[in-house]
């Protein structure tokens, strides 16, 4: 399983906080992981869109899209930092 | 070097003396607070939430800190960031750099402030006159991070 977080608007687009899945294979990426996501349709195709202003995060680290997950990561969506 | 995430405000002249206190060596206290302006996209602010990704947040601003660190020959630096509904005037964040001297103290403070705007986990939904919208990123503020050229941005 691997545990996934949604921050911000994304967060109230998609009406999630927080969930676990399975890993989508043995050797996932986080592209693979929004795929598997974007699979589920409507909300979730609409708004997990790779147009740069979706920024991801593996175990407390940005990282791109090609970044490995593994077993137990936990990975984060949300939209580019506002903060300062 | 430390970081604190909060909900309460700040004294901002406590920390700066913090920064010097038993050393000797400082000759430079630099410092950066941001404000909670009224106006925003020509629109009025009546308050600000912000949000943030508890335990990456601390991690990234610590992150932050290294780095300048090992790019500036300073003493020690603080980042203090708000967290919550803030209103007009409020204090929303403060960074101090000490050093022996001014130069790589104003730089790494600007460095901080730079990376911050771009890396760390906050996010700021603002109450308007239009209603409640989530603040967009700012393209300036990724050209200000560009200019340290950081190798993983």
């Amino acid at each position: 399983m691997i545990n996934l977080k949604y921050f911000a608007s994304l967060k109230e687009e998609l009406g999630v906080t927080h969930e676990a899945i399975a890993l989508p294979a043995a050797s996932a990426n986080v592209l693979s992981v929004v795929q598997t996501l974007q699979a589920r349709g409507g909300k979730w195709q609409d708004h997990l869109v790779s147009d740069g202003k979706l920024k991801f995060a593996v175990n407390h680290v940005m990282v791109n899209v090609d970044a490995p997950v593994r077993d137990g990561d936990e990975v984060a969506f949300f939209p580019p930092v506002t903060g300062g | 070097m430390s970081v604190t995430v909060q909900q309460q405000d700040f004294d901002a002249g406590a920390e700066m003396a913090a920064l010097r206190k038993n050393n000797p060596k400082v000759g430079a206290v630099a410092s950066f607070i941001g404000v909670v302006r009224d106006m925003n996209d020509g629109d009025s602010v009546a308050d600000m939430t912000l949000e943030h990704y508890p335990g990456m947040t601390e991690k990234a601003l610590e992150d932050i800190e290294a780095q300048a660190k090992t790019r500036w020959d300073i003493f020690d630096t603080r980042i203090i960031h708000r967290i919550g509904t803030l209103k007009p005037t409020d204090q929303i964040v403060m960074v101090v750099v000490s050093g022996a001297h001014r130069g790589e103290a104003f730089a790494a403070c600007e460095f901080i402030m730079d990376y911050l705007k771009t890396a760390a986990p906050f996010w700021k939904k603002e109450s308007t006159s239009q209603g409640a919208r989530w603040v967009d990123a700012r393209v300036s503020d990724d050209a200000a991070m560009a200019r340290w050229k950081v190798g993983n941005k």
